[in-house]
C-alpha cells in the first residue's frame, strides 16, 4: 500500500492537515455490514493541493465525511488539524469543523432566502462573532472571490458559477486550514469549472490552505498537485506529492 | 449561537411561510381567545351575582325551613306570621324582621299583562332590604293587619302596565283580584337570572288569601352590625327549633351566600376555561405537527448548518425558538381578540364580562409554555440529525 508514511516530515514545521492511520468505516445497512473503507492510511500536509479520485461507491465520499469531521472512523486513528477525531464529543467536533474546515459542495448548499453576504457569514454565527464583524469579514471573503457587487443578491439571482464562488467565500470566511470540496465542478460547465479550480489554486498558493477536491473528472484532478485514487475502500494509487 | 440570532433566524423562517405560519397560529389564537373570553364571562357573572346579593342590604340573615343548600329541593314551610314577633324579640328589634311568601302571577291592567313575582311582605321591607321607592309609599303595619289590597310595583311591571302614565292610585288585577297601586320601586337595574324589577309587593296577609295559603316562605332579619352576627344566627335557629319541635331551620348570612355563590361560579369559570384549554391543546398539537414538517423540509439546511459548525443545541434552540415564536405571536393575537371580544360582549349583550388582570398574563404564559412543550420534540429531532445523512437528503 502506498502511503505518505515515508514522506519525510522533517521538512515541515506545521502539523499535517489530515493524518489517517489504518482508518476503516463500516455501516449497518438493513442488518448487513458494509465496509466503505477497509484500512486507509493517508497524510495530507498543510498547504497541499490534493485530488481524491474514484468511481462512485469507492469510499471517497466516506473519506471526505471523515476528513470533514462529519463522521468518526470505525477503527483506526484520524487526526484533523492535530485533533484525534475519535476522542472528541459531538460539540467539540462541531467546533473543529467550524474553526478548521471549509466545505464546498457539488450542489452549493446555499440558503435560498438569504443574501450572498449572509450566506457567507453563516459559519461565523456559530463562532459567536458579532453581526457587524461577521458582515465585514463576509465582505472581505466575497471580495476574495470577486463577488463584492453581488453581496445583496440571493442565490436564485446568481449564476451557477457565482453561486459556487459564494459557497467558496463561505468556506473561506472562517480562515480554515483545510478546504474540502466534494465534486465542486459537478454542476458547472467546463469553463466555469476551470474558473473555480483556478480559485482553489489561488487560495492554496496565496493563503496556504490545504485543499482536497473529490472528483471523478480527471481533467479537474490534473490541476491538483497530488492525485489519490480510491477503489473498493482502499487507496489504489497516490501520485505526485507536496509541492516544493 | 446567541438567542438574538436564533430569534432572527426563526422570524425569517416564519416569514418565508406566511400562510402556513398563520394557519398554524389560528389553533393557538382560537384557544387563547376562548380561554380569555370564557374566563371573562365567568368572572363577570360572579361579580354581577355578588353585587346583586350585596344589593339586598347589609348584615342580612335569611331564615328558611330545612337545610340551606344549593341544589336541594325547598322544604315544606311551617313558618307562620307569629314568627315575625318571635324573631323580632330574639333580634331585639321588631322592625328588623321581614317576611315573604311569593308566587309567580300574571298582573293585568287595561288589556296589558305582565308576569310578575308577587311577594307578600310586611312593612319593614324598605328598611330591612334597603329598597328605595321611586314614587308613592310602601304599605304600613295597619295595611298588613287589615289585609288591605294595595300593591307596590317594580319598575318593569309599572312600565309594562302603565307606560308613561302615573300608576299611583290606579288599579291592577292580580289573579283576578283588584289591588290599588300606592307606590313604585326605584329601578334596581337589570340583573342576572332574577329580575327584581319584575316584583310586585302586597301585604303578606292579602297575599296569603290570594294564594290560598297560611304559610310564609322565609324570614329575613337585619342584624345591627356584622359583629356578633353568628351568635344571632344561632339564636334565631334555636328559637324556631324550640317552637317547632323536630323541625330543622337554617339561617344564612349574606356573606355565606356570597361564599357559596362564589364557589359555584368559580367552578363554572374553571369548567369554561378547561373546555377552552382543550382547543388550546389541539392548537399545540398543530404547532408540533407543522414543526415536524418544517424540520423534514429543512433537513438539508440543518445538515449544512451542522457542517458549518452548528452544535446539536444550536439547531435545537433554533427550532424551539421558532415554535415558541409561533405560539407566542398566536397567544398575543388571541389575547387581543379575547379582551376585545369580552368588551364587546359586556357592552352589547346581556352577559356581563370582566377581564381579570391575571387572565391575559396567564394566557400569555400558557402560550409560551405550549410552544416549549410542543416544540421540544421536533426541535430535538432537528438537533439530532446526522449531518452526513441530512446533507444527502434531496
Amino acid at each position: 500500500m502506498t502511503t505518505t508514511e515515508s514522506t519525510s516530515y522533517s521538512a515541515r514545521t506545521a502539523l499535517p492537515a489530515v493524518e489517517a492511520v489504518e482508518v476503516t468505516r463500516s455501516y449497518r445497512l438493513e442488518g448487513l455490514s458494509v465496509d466503505a473503507l477497509r484500512g486507509v492510511s493517508l497524510r495530507i500536509e498543510a498547504a497541499e493541493f490534493v485530488a481524491v479520485i474514484g468511481p462512485s461507491g469507492s469510499g471517497k465520499s466516506t473519506l471526505m465525511n471523515l476528513f470533514g469531521c462529519l463522521d468518526r472512523p470505525t477503527t483506526g486513528t484520524l487526526r484533523v488539524g492535530g485533533a484525534d477525531v475519535s476522542a472528541l464529543s459531538d460539540a467539540a467536533l462541531a467546533r473543529l469543523r467550524n474553526e478548521t474546515i471549509g466545505f464546498v459542495f457539488q450542489s452549493f448548499q446555499l440558503l435560498g432566502r438569504t443574501s450572498a453576504l449572509d450566506n457567507v457569514a453563516l459559519p461565523l454565527v456559530y463562532r459567536g462573532v458579532r453581526r457587524q464583524e461577521r458582515r465585514r469579514r463576509a465582505q472581505q471573503a466575497l471580495a476574495a472571490v470577486g463577488l463584492t457587487h453581488r453581496a445583496g443578491h440571493r442565490p436564485t439571482q446568481l449564476s451557477g458559477g457565482e453561486q459556487q464562488r459564494v459557497a467558496i467565500a463561505r468556506a473561506l470566511v472562517g480562515e480554515p486550514r483545510l478546504l474540502l470540496a466534494d465534486e465542486p465542478t459537478g454542476n458547472l460547465d467546463s469553463h466555469t469549472g476551470a474558473e473555480v479550480m483556478g480559485l482553489f489554486e489561488q487560495l492554496n498558493s496565496e493563503r496556504g490552505v490545504a485543499v482536497v477536491v473529490v472528483t471523478h473528472d480527471l481533467d479537474v484532478a490534473e490541476r491538483a498537485h497530488r492525485q489519490v485514487h480510491v477503489r473498493d475502500g482502499l487507496l489504489e494509487r497516490d501520485q505526485g506529492g507536496p509541492r516544493r | 449561537m446567541r438567542g438574538a440570532e436564533a430569534f432572527r433566524v426563526a422570524l425569517d423562517a416564519l416569514r418565508a411561510n406566511r400562510l402556513r405560519s398563520l394557519l398554524t397560529m389560528i389553533g393557538v389564537i382560537i384557544g387563547v381567545s376562548a380561554v380569555v373570553l370564557l374566563v371573562a364571562i365567568g368572572s363577570g357573572a360572579k361579580q354581577e351575582v355578588e353585587e346583586q346579593v350585596e344589593g339586598l342590604g347589609a348584615n342580612l340573615i335569611f331564615v328558611v325551613p330545612g337545610r340551606f343548600e344549593f341544589g336541594s329541593a325547598p322544604s315544606v314551610s311551617r313558618l307562620e306570621l307569629e314568627d315575625i314577633d318571635l324573631l323580632g324579640r330574639v333580634a331585639g328589634n321588631p322592625d328588623a324582621v321581614a317576611v315573604t311568601v311569593s308566587s309567580g302571577e300574571p298582573v293585568t291592567e287595561g288589556g296589558e299583562e305582565a308576569f310578575a313575582t308577587v311577594a307578600g311582605t310586611n312593612e319593614t321591607v324598605p328598611y330591612v332590604f334597603d329598597r328605595p321607592l321611586a314614587r308613592g309609599e310602601y304599605f304600613s303595619e295597619v295595611d298588613v293587619e287589615t289585609r288591605r289590597r294595595v300593591a307596590v310595583l317594580g319598575s318593569t311591571v309599572a312600565k309594562t302596565l302603565f307606560g308613561d302614565v302615573d300608576p299611583l292610585g290606579r288599579q291592577v288585577t292580580i289573579s283576578g283580584v283588584r289591588f290599588q297601586v300606592i307606590g313604585t320601586f326605584a329601578d334596581v337595574g337589570s340583573t342576572f337570572g332574577v329580575d327584581r324589577n319584575a316584583e310586585v309587593h302586597v301585604p303578606v296577609t292579602a297575599a296569603q288569601r290570594l294564594f290560598g295559603v297560611d304559610r310564609i316562605d322565609a324570614l329575613a332579619v337585619k342584624a345591627p352590625s356584622t359583629e356578633g352576627i353568628e351568635v344571632l344566627q344561632a339564636r334565631l335557629v334555636e328559637a324556631l327549633e324550640d317552637k317547632y319541635e323536630g323541625e330543622e331551620f337554617s339561617a344564612v348570612t349574606q356573606t355565606q351566600i356570597l361564599g357559596t355563590v362564589g364557589e359555584i361560579l368559580n367552578l363554572l369559570t374553571l369548567v369554561l376555561a378547561a373546555i377552552a384549554a382543550i382547543s388550546l391543546l389541539v392548537g399545540g398539537v398543530g404547532v408540533s405537527n407543522i414543526m415536524l414538517v418544517s424540520v423534514r423540509e429543512r433537513t438539508r439546511e440543518i445538515g449544512l448548518r451542522k457542517a458549518l459548525g452548528a452544535r446539536q443545541r444550536d439547531v435545537l434552540l433554533q427550532f424551539l425558538v421558532e415554535a415558541i415564536l409561533l405560539t407566542t405571536v398566536g397567544g398575543v393575537i388571541g389575547i387581543a381578540l379575547g379582551v376585545g371580544g369580552s368588551l364587546l360582549i359586556d357592552r352589547f349583550s346581556p352577559l356581563p364580562a370582566l377581564i381579570a388582570w391575571w387572565s391575559p398574563v396567564l394566557a400569555f404564559a400558557v402560550s409560551v409554555g405550549v410552544g416549549v412543550f410542543f416544540g421540544v420534540a421536533p426541535a430535538r429531532r432537528a438537533g439530532r440529525l446526522d449531518p452526513v445523512v441530512a446533507l444527502r437528503t434531496e
